[in-house]
């Protein structure tokens, strides 16, 4: 008996190790800051004290034993960036064989030695959306990382506690994979909206096939045959039970106009736009009926359409009440979105508040983990930049990097080569002039060649 | 019913009327002015505004008066005369900025092959000429100009020697207008990097383009030599329009831009550059960080750029792109920043801001973007700073253009005053209170 306690006991033990070390989770006292909270305004010369990775205390005068203390006098700090639309860390990016794939799982492709991770750290981001591809009308499910760089394990990099998102594609990419690379539907934005709708209407038939199943069931002595299960037309029926949140890659206002209404007939409201180059045409709509947009600060005329862009979206699309984020969707621009978002004001003059919410609390509400980080309030998760600089000078630069009051950067302290691991193949170390990688084509790059070689910069 | 739509609706004429109203002081200090639709020349006195010369200091309550494209005069106290004043009280005026290389004006949309004009088919096109091919009519030109960025080098790319670039303002009607004084022939130096991370080749099969490149380089060059050693003996001599523009370069006529990136590349390029006695200039240099001191030495002239780019290599630190411009000009390199994009050129001041931030300094960064690239380009008795004689080209500013913050107000390109508005100005006015707005149904 006592020998079975001891095995239960260390089994127990053994439990909580792992639940433990899987993340990791750190407290810190950093002192004299300005604390630019987000959501409650501009704290001077304020402390904030992390005690297991949750923001415990934030005040002035703050004391705690046994913390490390940093002393941040004339410095800033400022919530954690939150990405809603990257690529960063994940192998695999498309999953280009059909016109909907909404069973595909981004969370089966995290690598988590995508020195990305770090570069996006280094550039005061947290947490990163990484999403399926946009060559599909309705692609792959998302994953809501957090860059705990440093493991090898791709689990403790998710964010256990984010909400589900499926990733969704208007517009040029979808008709060129599928219309004009394979030769089915969709090869136009009709058939765009019907490929969509006609996944949501075979969902519907596939719920009503498993009710009829189920309470056929409930029939004492009824033997019934179950239908066949789909990972695809269940997570459809997810989308459409509100359970999951839609990232839609679009452009033109006409493309976003009739999502808005292909939605709206299925009674879905978990609906963010991406990219959205034209939203600002429909910003009352999406006010009215979306949970926002996600934008960038400034690309425009890599296609066709984006050509009718406006570096003043995001600012027109504020004005108008849209929950606005800017994302980078690019292993460089994630390096650099407070730089980005800083933009909004050269282009709409908006306020360092609303520019900084286009960076934290606004994309934190897309991806449905506002009530856990995207501002400095007591009970959020510590993730934390501390700048030399107002982050949306210029100038700013990234000194310290937190997730969950652990230090994952820190400028000062961190040797030059970070990366986990050198592949044993490269005797050469490779010298890239451009980055490719992280980008919503990836996987479908011949689709962008021309004479045998890409010519441009973007390829969203 | 009738009642409730007319209650309706003056509900929602009250509710256009207070959002009018909280954004009103906003649309007033927005980026445009929307007085005039086209650029006009004249006499301009610009009053009261720190002058940043970038030559001779700065000047506090300085006034700079344009006449007849130049800078008639700098300083204070300038009596306006029959000058049109513009107040600039609490403004500042820089020199225009120049983008040391950019595709702005070579195309329209990037991924539509009808409007790409930058590349040419074959290896060696040197006569291919990047002012002809620039719109003056592109979309993209007013959207880079109210950023103050006026001047920028139109190159050519793709093949071994892709063409002649061409240093533009960013106004005029035709390719001649906008001519700024500067060409030069690219040179692709053989390259052991990959073009990009979806570059797959081998790396045995790098070494091998790059081995054969080197030994093409060698031939057509030695053919140049020969071509302009006929010519300059009077031989007659078949039409041969490569080798007519590559002789310009052999002369000294025309100097060579040498696009080089890896390290070891730049050190080859250098060895190259002098054993060949070319006037060259090196472009991209994105190692340059590594060989620093090499570039110094010989004293060879260096565009690079963008600095918001990928460190080249993964053991990199995150930051070797932005502090590459910094580390170079410390050692001694004379450093032009370029943005190296096409619609989006108006970047540039932000690139500069990230190698002042990253080591280089304010005062260093503003001049890799001015008198650095005059000098450069060769037209530095033109360009590049605020002084008494040269072009009026410049812009008015309400503070640093490196930060995203400043507003630019005023934009002058060879003493014409353009217009503060662009097809991204103009979708903002009319969409920023769309109507009809939100229609229920």
């Amino acid at each position: 008996m006592k020998k079975i306690i001891y095995i239960i006991a260390a089994i127990l033990v053994m439990g909580w190790n792992s639940a433990n070390s899987q993340t990791q989770k750190g407290s810190v006292l950093i002192k004299n800051a300005t604390v630019l909270t987000v959501t409650k305004g501009i704290l001077e010369d304020t402390d904030v004290l992390v005690e297991n990775g949750i923001i415990k205390k934030i005040g002035k005068g703050l004391t705690a034993s046994n913390v490390t203390t940093i002393d941040a006098k004339g410095k800033y700090v400022m919530p954690g960036i939150i990405d809603a639309h990257s690529h960063v860390a994940l192998d695999a990016v498309n999953e280009g064989t059909a016109p909907i794939t909404s069973e595909v799982r981004m969370a089966d492709v995290i690598d988590p030695y995508d020195i990305g991770l770090y570069r996006a750290l280094a550039g005061g981001v947290t947490v990163s959306h990484a999403m399926h591809g946009s060559a599909n009308a309705i692609g792959g499910q998302n994953i809501t990382l957090k860059h705990r760089y440093g493991s090898g394990n791709p689990d403790d990099l998710i964010m256990k506690d984010a909400a589900r998102t499926i990733k969704f594609a208007l517009g040029e990419n979808p008709t060129r994979v599928h219309g004009r690379g394979n030769g089915i539907q969709p090869r136009s934005r009709m058939g765009v909206e019907a490929v969509i709708r006609n996944g949501f209407n075979d969902a519907i038939q596939y719920k009503k096939t498993w009710e009829t199943y189920n309470n056929a069931l409930k029939v004492k002595g009824a033997t019934p045959v179950p239908p066949k299960y789909s990972e695809r037309l269940q997570t459809l029926v997810d989308i459409l039970d509100g359970k999951i949140i839609i990232h839609c890659h679009s452009y033109r206002a006409d493309e976003i106009y009739m999502l808005i209404n292909v939605c709206r007939e299925f009674g879905i409201t978990n609906i963010v736009f991406s990219h959205v180059n034209e939203g600002f045409k429909v910003a009352p709509e999406l006010a009215a009926y979306t949970m926002g947009a996600s934008v960038f600060a400034d690309w425009w005329a890599y296609k066709f359409e984006v050509y009718y862009s406006t570096a003043f979206n995001a600012a027109i699309l504020t004005q108008n009440g849209v929950i606005t984020s800017i994302n980078s969707d690019s292993g460089e621009l994630i390096r650099h979105l407070y730089h980005e978002a800083g933009k909004a004001q050269r282009y709409g003059e908006l306020t360092d508040e609303q520019t900084l919410a286009l960076i934290t609390i606004n994309p934190a509400k897309q991806l449905g983990i506002a009530d856990k980080v995207g501002s400095i309030e007591e009970g959020k998760q510590a993730d934390l930049v501390i700048f030399n600089d107002h982050p949306l000078s210029v100038y700013a630069i990234p000194q310290m990097t937190f997730v969950d009051g652990v230090k994952y950067f820190d400028i000062n302290e961190d040797p030059n080569d970070m990366r986990l691991r050198v592949a044993a193949t490269e005797s050469i170390e490779p010298i890239f002039l451009k980055e490719h990688d992280h980008k919503c084509m990836h996987g479908v790059d011949f689709f962008f060649t021309n004479f045998g070689r890409s010519l441009f910069d973007h390829e969203h | 019913m009738e009642d409730q739509n007319i209650l309706k609706m003056k509900k929602i004429n009250q509710i256009i009327f207070t959002v009018a109203l909280l954004v009103l002081p906003f649309l007033a200090n927005a980026q445009f002015d929307g007085e005039f639709i086209k650029p006009r020349n004249g006499r301009f006195l610009l009053q009261n505004a720190t002058i940043v010369t970038v030559t001779k200091g700065n000047i506090e309550n300085g006034s700079v008066l344009i006449s007849n494209g130049k800078i008639e005069a700098v300083g204070k106290n300038i009596p306006a005369g029959d000058a049109e004043v513009i107040d600039c009280t609490g403004y500042f005026i820089y020199p225009g900025l120049f983008d040391g290389g950019s595709r702005l004006g070579l195309v329209e949309v990037n991924s539509v092959p009808e409007t790409q004009d930058y590349a040419e088919i074959g290896q060696v096109t040197p006569n291919m000429q990047a002012l002809v091919a620039v719109n003056p009519n592109s979309v993209a030109i007013p959207v880079t100009r109210v950023s103050g960025v006026t001047t920028t080098l139109a190159t050519p790319s793709g093949g071994l020697f892709p063409g002649t670039a061409a240093l533009i303002n960013l106004n005029g009607y035709t390719a001649d207008q906008m001519y700024a004084g500067f060409k030069g022939v690219v040179l692709n130096f053989p390259s052991s990097a990959r073009r990009s991370t979806w570059d797959r080749r081998s790396d045995e099969d790098i070494k091998k383009e790059a081995e054969k490149a080197e030994k093409t380089l060698n031939e057509i060059w030695e053919r140049a030599v020969t071509f302009n050693q006929l010519k300059k003996a009077d031989a007659a001599l078949d039409y041969y329009p490569e080798m007519e523009q590559l002789a310009k370069v052999v002369a000294g006529e025309l100097p060579l831009l040498v696009e080089v990136n890896a390290a070891s590349d730049i050190t080859l390029a250098i060895e190259w550059i002098q054993s060949k006695n070319v006037k060259a200039i090196l472009t991209g240099v994105a190692e340059g960080w590594r060989v620093a001191d090499k570039i110094a030495a010989s004293k060879i002239p260096v565009i690079t750029g963008p600095m918001l780019s990928i460190p080249t290599r993964n053991s990199d630190r995150f930051d070797a792109a932005y502090t590459n411009p910094g580390k170079m000009a410390k050692a001694g390199v004379k450093v032009v920043i370029r943005s190296n994009d096409a619609e989006n050129t108006r970047n540039l001041p932000f690139n500069a801001g990230f190698a002042a931030a990253y080591g280089m300094g304010k005062e260093e960064a503003l001049k890799a973007v001015t008198i650095n690239a005059a000098e450069v380009f060769g037209v530095a008795d033109r360009m590049g700073s605020i002084e008494q004689g040269k072009d009026a080209t410049l812009f008015v500013s309400t503070g640093d253009p490196f930060e995203t913050k400043t507003q630019i107000r005023h934009v002058f390109i060879d003493g014409y005053r353009v217009p503060m508005s662009n097809r991204h100005i103009k979708l903002y006015q009319e969409f920023l209170q769309r109507s009809p707005g939100l229609v229920e149904n």
